[in-house]
């Protein structure tokens, strides 16, 4: 049995415990800094023996829900099988080793792992070009939107001030247009969850500088009518900007660039499986098509006669910058080019296969249960929303209480409350790595959670019960801040 | 097939529950015209003996020579515990713990980092990490123009002695919100921001960021700095090295006030591996009246229905999914296993080990300065105090001088000539903790060699 509360690390500390493998055991002078340069007081970092920490880090470990322990049905973030190969391969010293400023001639084996994969992204993306470099998918919307942005100012036209964003996208995208300096301006959904291309046609115009898409959209739902939505933009002189978040879908199947996008970010933290890490690191590449080439952020891997080298601002002029202080999250890239190889090109059809095989089969079970679905007339892609409005009005229990006795069931709560537009919604995305047995167990734990709700709504509200701890409360987290371990409390008690 | 569990009996009967014949029938939705042909540039997958042997070979290209880099990345021993356990799989495979009742493992390995970088800086709170160095101090100049509300310029000054990039990226990522970023020249004596060079009248300013040590490895003025600023109204933002920070005094105790306002990093020294620039993660601390302006993820203790203290995401209100176009910053995601291992790592070596791998490493580019200087045509460019880097001024051109080493195996420094070109010959140099005296002798006599 866990135990509930695992004291801090801070807890086990005893003054003078020095682990002393760690430290360096010589006589160290620091007669170059004058006094009044050093630091009076030690920091209070942890004094513990080597055991300590591991024992206590392991039982850390032990007190989450991952994908190597639980199914992780959580919506828009593709939580697949993280293949053990990735992280050891990517692990090898030569790669973990190597300094970022090390002359290139020492890291011709990393770069043309580098370069591999930019060329298999452009394939898979349709895109002319990408750069591997920014660090998560919200940075690669940052470049993204500041290429569009520099694309326009390249042209004088500098009139064009909105960003046009559906009201179903990721919070991600109009806080990037604020970051680039434009206005966010919210298209509608239609009924059948695409675009409300009548409300676009009257939102474009000479202000437009362009469009953020998700595509298959929040919804869980390919947009039918991209090829129109692109034609009304690119005609007010705007550009579109495609979201990855969803790639996993449409993998090998269609390509971002057929439908008519200028730029497009993929998280490869999703799609390519490198893997989530407890929120992070991603890679977030971006890739362009030949309009936007001469801005892309940099370095980007390039290749001539004495073999890999990176391009820089004097091979690309007009480059929006640097978003990090070297080349991006080379290891996450890493991790993604082994998983491309392991899959292979049928690999990544195979995905996008039966990602949505098991999507609609979950969607069509659970409204076989008796769920309500918020588009029940579409085929759902990779993911699908099922909304509990109906059980919050008869039975009163939320969306929430439904997430958090799915932990009680040995599942981890799919994503909750997104899209914004969809009342009490539970966004679900199986992935492909998930066996038919899986989904089946997730369908009875649903339908008996349904049963609670009928007979008995308070054991919903009560729940989780089976973990670590019971419900905790946010709203006491954000009013009475306690974000470090206070020292003085445990000295002075 | 790889990663996909189904057999065909399992495909079939899902078909049959869904009431198609195929799966091509499940994207009937997708116009035909946008179906793909068969990619073309992604190789026919292999199994993983194949790609194993195939990435050693590639890995295998890639030499090591003795290497005296820094700028920005530092080569620290990492004990073996912290990536054993950093890569189990329940940290590597969860993902930002928005269950927090099935993540409580995750946001307490946070809580208890937020907790250490808030004692090595010295300052009073600290976010969940940012992505680098260089893209959390962009954050740092933003949320800096947030925070101080008597400002009204947006105006921002940034010392020469920042390291270049980051003054770049800050440039890339704030250009667009009106800021504007007045360069500070350094005194060519020190290689620092001489704070008697500093305006007695220097109008409205934002905020002054403050690097320690800077670029060239000198330690600034920090107290004569802070104290400037913020008798002229403007916030500080620290720029720090976090392994530093056991030896020299932190940013939360500069100046005869209350120390910095924001202190941003970035946290590689603590347990990142150099793996050609990344992963890495930005930290970033600050003072408890600026929370509400901080980025990024914040973890708080809270307590559960029964009373048992717990922990969470907090203040989520300052984030995109909730603000959106009025968030503190577009960050989602933050670098939450490399937290993971910087927690681990700052716990296995504890105040002592940190302090003497800061010492070490001090000591070492000393000597290695010494060892260098004492070579005909080869002198000392800065006389300030410094780090775990240092500044030499070579009688040859530095890059001539570093193809030279390179040819007998030493990787020698940091060429500063297009960065600084009226520093001369100059080369940033670099000794931590992991260098031994016979690596220090190695670099003086290949370097004599080179040099005669």
């Amino acid at each position: 049995m866990l135990d509930k509360q695992t004291p801090l690390i801070f807890e086990h500390s005893r003054p003078s415990r020095v682990n002393t493998t760690h430290t360096q055991r010589t006589t160290a002078k620091t007669t170059n800094i004058p006094a009044g340069l050093l630091r009076k007081s030690k920091p209070r970092l942890p004094e513990v023996s080597e055991m300590d920490a591991v024992r206590h880090y392991t039982r850390l470990s032990q007190k989450n829900f991952s994908i190597d322990t639980q199914f992780y049905p959580l919506g828009s973030c593709t939580m697949k099988h993280n293949p053990r190969a990735c992280n050891s391969l990517a692990s090898l010293p030569g790669y973990l080793n190597r300094h970022p400023l090390a002359p290139v001639k020492h890291g011709q084996g990393f770069l043309s792992c580098m370069w591999d994969l930019q060329e298999m992204l452009k394939d898979v993306t349709g895109m002319t070009a990408v750069s591997l470099t920014p660090m998560a998918g919200a940075q690669g919307e940052f470049a993204g939107v500041a290429m569009i942005r520099a694309y326009h100012d390249a042209n004088n036209d500098t009139d064009r001030t909105e960003i046009l964003v559906p009201d179903a996208a990721h919070g991600t995208n109009p806080a990037t247009a604020t970051m680039c300096g434009y206005a966010t301006k919210e298209i509608p959904t239609d009924a059948n969850g695409d675009i409300d291309v009548e409300a676009l046609k009257v939102a474009v115009g000479p202000h437009t500088a362009g469009i953020m898409l998700t595509n298959p959209s929040t919804l869980g739902v390919f947009d039918r009518r991209i090829k129109e939505i692109a034609g009304i933009v690119h005609e007010a002189g705007g550009l579109l900007y495609y979201d990855g978040a969803n790639l996993n879908a449409i993998l090998g199947k269609v390509k971002p660039g057929d439908m008519g996008f200028d730029v497009i970010h993929m998280n490869l933290h999703k799609t390519f499986s490198t893997p989530h890490g407890g929120g992070g690191p991603g890679a977030g590449p971006v890739g362009v098509s030949e309009r936007l080439k001469p801005f892309m952020p940099i370095p980007v891997v390039g290749k001539n006669d004495d073999g890999y080298y990176w391009l820089t601002e004097k091979d690309l002029p007009q480059t929006i910058g640097r978003l990090s202080t070297y080349m991006g999250n080379a290891g996450v890239l890493m991790r993604a080019y082994i998983y491309a190889l392991l899959l292979g090109r049928e690999g990544m059809v195979r995905v996008a296969d039966y990602a949505t095989l098991n999507a609609n089969y979950l969607m069509v079970s659970l409204a076989k249960a008796g769920f309500d679905m918020a588009l029940p007339e579409r085929r759902a892609t990779h993911e699908f929303i099922l909304t509990l409005k109906r059980q919050a009005k008869e039975q009163g229990v939320t969306a929430m209480d439904f997430a958090k006795r799915l932990l009680d069931y040995g599942f981890h709560a799919p994503t909750t409350y997104f899209p914004l537009i969809v009342p009490e919604c539970l966004l679900i995305e199986p992935t492909e790595s998930e066996s038919k047995e899986t989904l089946d167990g997730f369908i009875e734990a649903m339908a008996a959670i349904q049963k609670e709700a009928e007979k008995d709504a308070e054991t919903l509200k009560g729940a989780p019960y089976s973990q670590p701890m019971r419900r905790l409360d946010d709203v006491k987290a954000a009013r009475e801040l306690d974000l470090r371990y206070s020292f003085e409390q445990k000295d002075g008690k | 097939m790889p990663f996909i569990p189904h057999t065909e009996d399992d495909t079939r009967e899902m078909l049959k529950t869904i009431g198609v014949d195929s799966i091509e029938d499940l994207f009937d939705e997708i116009p035909a015209e946008l179906r793909a042909d068969a990619l073309s540039d992604v190789p026919a997958g292999q199994n993983e003996m194949a790609v194993t042997r195939h990435l050693h070979d590639r890995a295998g290209r890639d030499t090591q020579p003795l290497s005296f880099l820094g700028a920005g990345a530092y080569e620290h021993h990492i004990p073996a515990a912290v990536w054993q356990l950093t890569t189990r799989g329940e940290f590597y495979t969860a993902y930002t713990p928005y269950q927090a009742e099935a993540s409580q493992g995750t946001l307490q390995v946070l809580y208890e980092f937020q907790t250490m970088m808030a004692e090595l800086t010295g300052m009073d709170v600290s976010n969940a990490s940012l992505y680098e160095g260089a893209s959390a101090l962009a954050e740092a100049v933003l949320m800096a123009v947030r925070a101080n509300r008597k400002s009204k310029t947006k105006r921002i000054l940034m010392p020469s002695t920042v390291h270049p990039t980051y003054r770049s990226v800050v440039n890339t990522i704030v250009r667009h919100q009106g800021i504007t970023l007045e360069l500070l020249d350094y005194d060519t004596k020190g290689g620092h921001i001489d704070p008697a060079s500093l305006p007695s009248k220097p109008g409205d300013i934002a905020a002054l960021v403050i690097p320690q040590p800077n670029f060239f490895g000198a330690l600034e003025d920090a107290d004569a700095l802070t104290d400037w600023a913020q008798q002229h109204g403007a916030l500080v933002i620290g720029v720090v090295n976090p392994t530093a920070m056991a030896l020299i005094t932190p940013p939360g105790e500069w100046g005869s006030g209350t120390g910095a306002d924001i202190v941003c990093g970035e946290g590689q020294p603590l347990g990142a591996p150099l793996a050609s620039g990344g992963p890495y993660f930005g930290f970033m601390c600050c003072a408890q009246k600026h929370v509400r302006q901080m980025p990024g993820r914040i973890i708080g203790r809270t307590t559960d229905l029964e009373g048992k203290k717990g922990y969470v995401l907090t203040l989520q209100a300052r984030e995109q999914h909730i603000r959106r176009s009025k968030a503190t910053s577009n960050i989602c995601t933050n670098q939450g296993l490399l937290t993971t291992a910087a927690t681990i790592y700052m716990s296995l070596l504890g105040p002592e080990g940190l302090r003497q791998t800061a010492e070490h490493s001090h000591s070492n580019t000393c000597e290695l300065s010494d060892a260098l200087c004492a070579i005909d045509g080869v002198e000392k460019v800065f006389d300030r105090p410094c780090f775990h880097e240092t500044v030499i001024r070579l009688p040859k051109p530095a890059a001539d001088v570093l193809a030279g080493l390179d040819q007998k195996g030493v990787i020698g420094g940091f060429d500063l000539s297009s960065d600084y070109p009226e520093l001369g010959n100059a080369l940033l140099i670099c000794a931590t903790e992991t260098k031994t005296e016979a690596d220090l002798n190695t670099f003086a006599t290949t370097l004599r060699e080179v040099l005669a």
